[in-house]
């Protein structure tokens, strides 16, 4: 892209998309719940959740592809609501590209600027199809192209009209895995160098956390939860977001005692400590939340050296049900009192060989690292959705 | 994983070499081609070499036909029946015209906006082969009649003034005229138009519609750009299959036309039948067979979809 671009567009305010109050209805169904969300210029936005949730509604509703039920969609000052596709100054990646086949290349990435009357399109096309990396292939069509470059071609139809926004519609869906992630490294690159908002629409977490400044994790037609990648990983306020975004484990518990900034819980006869800045849920001693904990976080210890673990921290006893060994890290499900299926990763630097399913351990971590949930949530939503 | 520090399970058993593919099966393709090429070679290419004999022959119906290699039929057919030959090309191409302007529109509307309707559409417009094509080319000759309400709305709406002006139609007839056999052409090849018009649209992927209405392009110029382009397999298909038949075509213009409006089928279906010249008439049947291939090479070569077709 040109640098004027980048230049003018990084402290602009023109590429700021508003949805207020948007919202999508097929008859009785309800697509999207009414939504507000701004997403500023320049930023790399993410749309996260499982096939249905409504994410892609979101974006056709931006592109201007369907037409909200309520609500309005603003670009900048401007209300496009009511504008057809093709006077919003959007561009559109779709998913599996929607390439023209009847064009070859360099005619599918000049479309937009022909459509606007540019004449001299040639040079424009030639940089662009440098900047994705495609000059060879200028007059090939797109059948004759791998799915990698076919998926630049629609990265570079999309931005050579310099729109105020890029939508991404699961852009790397059809790509295998290994380009996938080399594609989001390039996506992010471009996105970085030519300094326009990109709004991804995706159902892969990883995905969404590798490419995003901030996510946005749909369920059911609502915004469950949005915030940067790592806030969402660490501090999920709902189950959903917990168990869609990795991997969580749950322990049912009862509030003790509240004392100062710690809030101690009841669970199978022991005590587990959490943050009270971590807890989501009303926490009223007596009452119950959800204390969860990532599976990165445990330390597991054989019962025989229990006495060895440093005293203030969270521990709940248990045996290993399976483990499996992955290379890096060994993933244990441990079978608890309080938790059927306690997941644990635990780094393979020095591995205890007394550590085998039928073993009795002790698992441990820092209260710090405990979060609090509303007890009255499914502990599993979004298990299923999760990749 | 509990097992790490135990010995490796022993390795299966070395799979046994694999065989050969065996001969058997080679020949299966030919196999299946047998019965097509039988039916090509009985109904297709038996007749075609008899028809061939029959052009060059010389002779009458009491002494007998020899093949004298008298090629001069050839020429003494076409010069003679030139007009007809023309009239077929003029009427045949106005009709496929008609048809690729009528069909289009709906042919469209089944592929993208029919919704739950597009089958019973789909049925609605192979309907009428369920009726014989006779039957209902002689529904026209009911419609188009003479002081018929059809006839006397175009009259009074003038239609038939500027009709006239064009020698289309004659005075206040619309049947016996031009008019006529080409509105009977045109109704009776019409489905062979929507159907292949239909099949090339309905493959056109709707999100390309979409990605050309996210790059600019208004609804007109989506349909220029992609739609129209796309959907030419269909348009080349659709036009064969209507100009081909009705060049050829001989009923329409019998039951619908007079003798002004002869074409090259007429003229055959005598000479064959009524005046038993059977060389004229394979003569004229091969001439006609010539024209068309001309016409259709030069025009597949110029639409430039060989590959599509």
């Amino acid at each position: 892209m040109t640098t004027k671009t980048t230049r003018t567009t990084k402290a602009d305010p023109t590429g700021d998309v508003r949805l207020t109050g948007i919202a999508k209805t097929y008859g009785a169904f309800t697509a999207v719940h009414p939504l507000d969300l701004t997403v500023p210029q320049g930023s790399f936005f993410a749309l996260l959740g499982a096939s249905g949730c409504g994410k892609t509604t979101t974006l056709r509703m931006i592109a201007g592809l369907e037409e909200p039920s309520s609500g309005t969609v603003s670009l900048g000052d401007q209300d496009v609501t009511a504008l057809p596709p093709y006077k919003r100054p959007v561009n559109t990646v779709f998913q599996s590209y929607a390439l023209f086949p009847h064009l070859d290349i360099f005619e599918n990435v000049a479309f937009g600027l022909r459509r606007r009357g540019l004449k001299s399109v040639k040079k424009q096309v030639e940089e662009m199809l440098e900047l994705v990396q495609l000059g060879e292939q200028a007059r090939k069509k797109p059948h004759q192209l791998s799915g990698g470059q076919q998926q630049r071609v629609a990265v570079a139809r999309a931005l050579i009209n310099h729109p105020k926004v890029l939508l991404l519609d699961e852009p790397l869906g059809a790509l295998d895995l290994k380009l996938r992630r080399q594609m989001q490294l390039e996506l992010k690159r471009i996105q970085t160098e030519v300094g326009i908002t990109f709004i991804h629409v995706t159902h892969d977490q990883e995905e969404a956390m590798t490419m995003a400044d901030t996510v946005a994790v749909m369920n059911a037609g609502r915004v469950e939860q949005l915030g940067a990648p790592t806030d969402l990983y660490e501090n999920p306020r709902t189950t959903f977001v917990a168990n869609f975004l990795g991997t969580s484990n749950f322990i049912e518990a009862e509030v003790d005692s509240k004392s100062g900034d710690e809030i101690v819980l009841k669970a199978g006869g022991g005590k587990l400590v959490l943050p009270g800045a971590r807890c989501s849920a009303p926490a009223s001693t007596g009452g119950r939340v959800l204390a969860g904990v990532r599976p990165e976080k445990i330390s597991l210890t054989h019962a025989d050296d229990a006495g060895e673990i440093p005293v203030g921290r969270n521990r709940i006893t248990g045996r290993i049900a399976d483990s499996s060994f992955i290379g890096v890290s060994t993933q244990y499900v441990v079978d608890s009192p309080v938790c059927s299926d306690f997941e644990v990763y635990a780094q393979n630097i020095d591995r205890d060989p007394r550590l085998v399913p039928g073993a009795e351990v002790v698992l441990h971590w820092n209260p710090a690292h405990t979060f609090g949930l509303d007890a009255s949530q499914d502990a599993d939503a979004g298990v299923e959705e999760a990749v | 994983m509990s097992t790490l520090t135990e010995a490796p399970p022993p390795l299966a058993p070395e799979a046994p070499e694999p065989k050969p593919p065996k001969r058997r099966g080679r020949l299966t393709p030919y196999w299946l081609l047998l019965p097509g090429i039988l039916w090509l070679l009985v109904f297709f290419a038996l007749p075609m070499i008899y028809q061939a004999s029959t052009s060059v022959q010389t002779g009458s119906l009491e002494e007998g036909y020899k093949v004298t290699w008298h090629f001069a039929t050839y020429w003494d057919a076409l010069s003679a029946y030139w007009p007809q030959f023309v009239r077929s090309v003029l009427y045949a191409g106005t009709a496929t015209i008609l048809c690729l302007l009528l069909g289009y529109p709906l042919a469209y509307l089944i592929a993208f906006r029919a919704g739950r309707w597009r089958n019973l559409i789909l049925i609605l417009v192979i309907a009428p082969f369920f009726t014989s094509f006779l039957i209902r080319t002689l529904a026209w000759k009911t419609i188009l009649a003479d002081g018929g309400p059809l006839v006397g709305a175009l009259d009074t709406l003038h239609v038939l003034d500027v009709t006239n002006w064009l020698g289309w139609t004659a005075g206040d007839r619309v049947l016996a005229t031009p008019l006529a056999v080409v509105c009977g052409l045109t109704y009776n090849f019409l489905p062979f138009m929507i159907l292949p018009l239909y099949t090339s649209l309905e493959r056109i992927d709707g999100r390309l519609h979409e990605a050309a209405g996210d790059l600019y392009a208004k609804p007109s110029t989506t349909f220029r750009k992609v739609t129209f382009p796309l959907s030419m397999p269909g348009v080349v298909s659709g036009t064969l299959l209507t100009f081909i038949p009705a060049a050829g075509d001989y009923v329409n213009a019998d039951l619908l036309g007079s003798t002004d409006t002869r074409m090259v089928g007429n003229v055959i279906q005598t000479q064959f039948l009524r005046v038993l010249d059977y060389p004229t008439a394979a003569a004229l049947s091969f001439i006609l067979m010539a024209a068309i291939l001309l016409m259709v090479t030069l025009y597949i070569r110029r639409s430039g979809t060989e590959d599509l077709v």
